[in-house]
């Protein structure tokens, strides 16, 4: 047994750290939060140049056919330095490719995916919020070879940036009766806006179907059975996001760890007294926790299937709840900064609020780790 | 990272497992003659100690194999392996790292061999969880030591053969981490009085802590652990246990499944409490804690393999360990409703009033194991290198 990173694992923790603290430090986040898409088309090709968007996509496609730590090492890291890309969004595209596109499907997108040409999005959600097979609406009309969808997908992460979205559609009354299809974004009759988010590093919005046409070479997997795929996609979100969220979380506990050593009052560094040094223990604590049931989430993804929901589950539900908890923290050790623009602390506390709901928040996993019970 | 076990993991796991099935049947089978059965059969496996040199008669098994065989122990909720637990937990260990040949000799096969129940006089009436300024004093005579003080919460000692006790024999130490030592007194030794405390869980339980009292107690000179002042450091060592936390995990596990027994007979506002959002919640709230605690001790264990620092991360378990029974035993007692508020034994409690039992339990460990201020702050200095308090 060994819980731990392997010497190539670790290699690759320090090269993204080192390349994200070169290239987008906190100043360069804030520079890119304020674009229209908060997105860096040259950082994306950077990343795609050495390999990170095809972290776990197979060689023949252009990828590097590593497994789910690898992705979970990335994700913590560009977490930790709040980098503003359709990363998680395009790598879920990526992931269901992968497992569950035709060959013809996978020649298609998976190159242009993996060297950057093509970002991919994730289109779930519509106005219930909810990540339940009931939940999805948008209709599929059964047209000559293929579909014509119509309806609205909600809560798209980088809606504008997206060449392609995957895109779960009703095509049978019954409750499970989905279909998965890749449509691409300058498709006939779709049409998206992106809304101001407050992480505003992150950005979100609709995407409109009005009568798009998508052929039959675009479903992946069987007509009406395509909610498996959903639902691994929505695990892996998940973990991806909960990926995020260790890093992010471990970097505000570090960043109030410094200023409860530099900050003197009374005589003393407030890191001296136990209001403060308790709760960065908890914050510890909370944050080692995240990362162990993430690390092993991001295993069993790669090495056990059958246990990845459930530990999915664990892992978003429980990072998700402490982020939220730990950014509150964060902001009470800094004082009146905490509540300053300048002082970072206010990036990871919205990046907390914003991490909750994507891909289930708590409760929702909790319901379902009760459920897998059978209860 | 890797979760499988290796071929020969594997090959002492199913070799164990045969054991276990010949020789630990499942609780409701147990026959009432069935502890020294399993205490005599455990023994002969070398078990007993399984972590121990085998030239002290242990087991000599690895770090890894003792995480497999509490497992085992644990999933089919095997008894103590031994009656001594403060002798196998401790004493022994110690001894193994510090006593001299002769005491290795004298002491651990009559621990291994359950022949001893060992207690530990750690605490003072005026030394808690700043034990280091310890008092009971301990005075060069010859070859004796001649002890006075007292010790106050000693688990067990109205049992205890002998007591673990930690003494001053520098009263004038350069640091108060300096002059202290360790000595293993019988407890039949003239001079020891041992008066019983009750606490407050109203039980079988209700007098297992102690205060100690030593008046002119003559302890040999070779009844002294370690060298003279090195009682410090013998009980900062880090004894060669596995610690992966897989015991605590094992009990919440179990926890876990009684309450959500619990919760299928509970009722929420007329309607059974499994069918409330709230209390499904609450339970899945806690199967995620506990599988935090799970890894987050294999992540230890793993660390411990590898020969880096693990002590540390013990606190990070022990911490989470005590937010951890809090939090259940207080939901139990939520659960209940109104029937919580019969007192274990009395015919209207719920469960042989399991849950009141374990309601007024926690302190033994939230208390008795160093408290989570303490935890907080050993994290915190240590691990974060926040200054001092
Ligand atoms: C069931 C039980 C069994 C026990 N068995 C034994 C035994 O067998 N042998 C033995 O030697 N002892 C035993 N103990 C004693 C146990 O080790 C002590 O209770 C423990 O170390 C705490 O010490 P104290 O009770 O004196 O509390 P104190 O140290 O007086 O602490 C009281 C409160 O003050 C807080 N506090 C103290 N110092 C600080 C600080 N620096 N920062 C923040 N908060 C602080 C503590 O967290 C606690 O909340 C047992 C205790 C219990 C409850």
């Amino acid at each position: 047994m060994n819980f731990g990173l392997s010497d190539e694992q670790e290699l690759l923790r320090a090269e993204v750290r080192k390349f994200l603290g070169d290239r987008c430090p906190i100043d360069t986040v804030r520079l890119l939060a304020e674009t229209e898409h908060a997105h860096s088309p040259e950082l994306w090709k950077q990343l795609a140049e050495l390999g990170w968007l095809g972290m776990i996509v197979p060689e023949q496609y252009g990828g590097s056919d590593l497994g789910w730590v690898e992705l979970a090492v990335l994700l913590i890291e560009t977490g930790r330095s709040l980098l503003p890309a359709p990363l998680v969004a395009s790598t879920l595209v990526v992931a269901t490719l992968v497992d569950a596109a035709s060959d013809e499907e996978r020649e298609r997108w998976l190159p242009g995916l993996v060297d950057g040409s093509t970002i991919g999005s994730v289109a779930i959600l519509e106005e219930s919020e909810s990540w339940t097979p009931t939940a999805i609406g948008l209709r599929g009309e059964p047209d000559r070879d293929g579909f014509v969808l119509t309806g609205c997908k909600r809560f798209v992460s980088d809606p504008m940036t997206a060449d392609l979205f995957l895109v779960p559609f009703r095509t049978g009354d019954g409750e499970r009766e989905i279909t998965v299809a890749v449509v691409e974004s300058e498709s006939d009759g779709l049409s998206r806006k992106s809304f101001p988010s407050m992480d505003r590093t992150r950005r979100m919005g609709d995407v409109l179907f009005e009568g798009v046409r998508v052929p039959a070479s675009q479903v992946l997997g069987p007509v009406g059975e395509g909610w498996p795929v959903v639902a691994r996609l929505i695990d892996r979100g998940a973990v991806a996001t909960a990926a995020e969220i260790c890093g992010a979380a471990e970097a505000l506990h570090r960043l109030s760890l410094e200023y409860a050593m530099d900050r003197k009052q009374f005589g003393r560094p407030i890191g001296a007294f136990q209001g403060i040094k308790h709760p960065l223990a908890e914050m510890y604590l909370e944050v080692e926790s995240s990362k162990s049931l993430l690390y092993y989430a991001a295993w069993v993804l790669t090495h056990r299937p059958d246990e990845v929901p459930r530990a999915a589950s664990c892992a978003k539900a429980y990072a998700s709840e402490k982020f939220v908890r730990i950014g509150v923290d964060a902001i009470q050790i800094h004082g009146a900064v905490g509540y300053t623009d300048d002082c970072p602390v206010h990036l990871y506390f919205k990046r907390a609020k914003w991490a909750r709901p994507s891909y289930g928040d708590s409760n929702y996993h909790f319901d379902r780790i009760v459920g897998l019970r059978g209860l | 990272m890797d979760f499988d076990l290796t071929k020969e993991e594997e090959a002492f796991r199913d070799d164990l497992r045969g054991f276990l099935d010949e020789h630990l049947p499942p609780p409701e089978e147990r026959a009432p003659d069935f502890l020294p059965k399993w205490w005599k059969a455990v023994r002969e496996k070398r078990l007993i100690g399984f972590a121990w040199p085998k030239q002290v008669t242990g087991g000599g098994g690895s770090l890894m194999e003792q995480f497999i065989l509490k497992e085992e122990l644990l999933a089919r909720k095997a008894p103590m392996l031994g009656r001594d637990v403060t002798g196998l937990s401790w004493v022994g260990p110690a001894l193994i790292q510090f006593g001299t040949d002769e005491q290795k000799q004298k002491y651990i096969p009559e621990i291994l061999d359950g022949k001893t129940m060992w207690c530990t006089g750690y605490s003072e009436p005026d030394v808690g969880s700043d034990l280091a300024s310890l008092q009971c004093r301990a005075e060069r005579d010859g070859d004796e030591y001649v002890v006075n003080g007292s010790k106050i919460w000693i688990s067990l000692a109205h049992f205890a053969t002998g007591i673990y006790n930690l003494v001053r024999t520098d009263p004038n130490p350069p640091t108060k981490y300096d002059g202290i030592s360790c000595l293993l007194i019988p407890m039949d030794t003239p001079g020891i009085e041992v008066v019983p405390i009750k606490n407050m869980s109203m039980t079988g339980m209700a007098e297992i802590f102690n205060q100690v009292f030593f008046k002119d107690v003559r302890v040999p000179v070779e009844r002294r652990l370690g060298d003279e002042g090195e009682g410090w450091a013998i009980i900062c060592s880090a004894l060669q246990n596995e610690r992966s936390s897989i015991t605590e995990v094992m009990r919440h596990s179990q926890r876990l499944e009684s309450l959500y027994e619990l919760a299928r007979h509970s009722r929420v506002n007329g309607r059974p409490a499994l069918e409330d959002a709230g209390v499904r919640r609450k339970l899945a709230s806690i199967e995620t804690q506990i599988e935090a605690l799970r890894l987050g001790g294999m992540r230890a264990l793993s660390r411990q393999l590898r020969g880096l620092d693990h002590q540390s991360q013990a606190s990070l378990g022990k911490l989470h360990n005590c937010n951890l029974l809090v939090e259940c035993a207080d939901f139990a007692l939520e659960l209940e409703g109104s029937a919580n508020q019969y007192m274990a034994g009395s015919e209207a409690a719920v469960d042989d009033g399991r849950w009141q039992v374990d309601g007024l339990a926690w302190p033994v460990t939230v208390v008795g194991g160093g408290t989570p201020n303490i935890q907080k702050n050993i994290i915190a200095e240590r691990i974060l290198g926040l200054p001092k308090d």
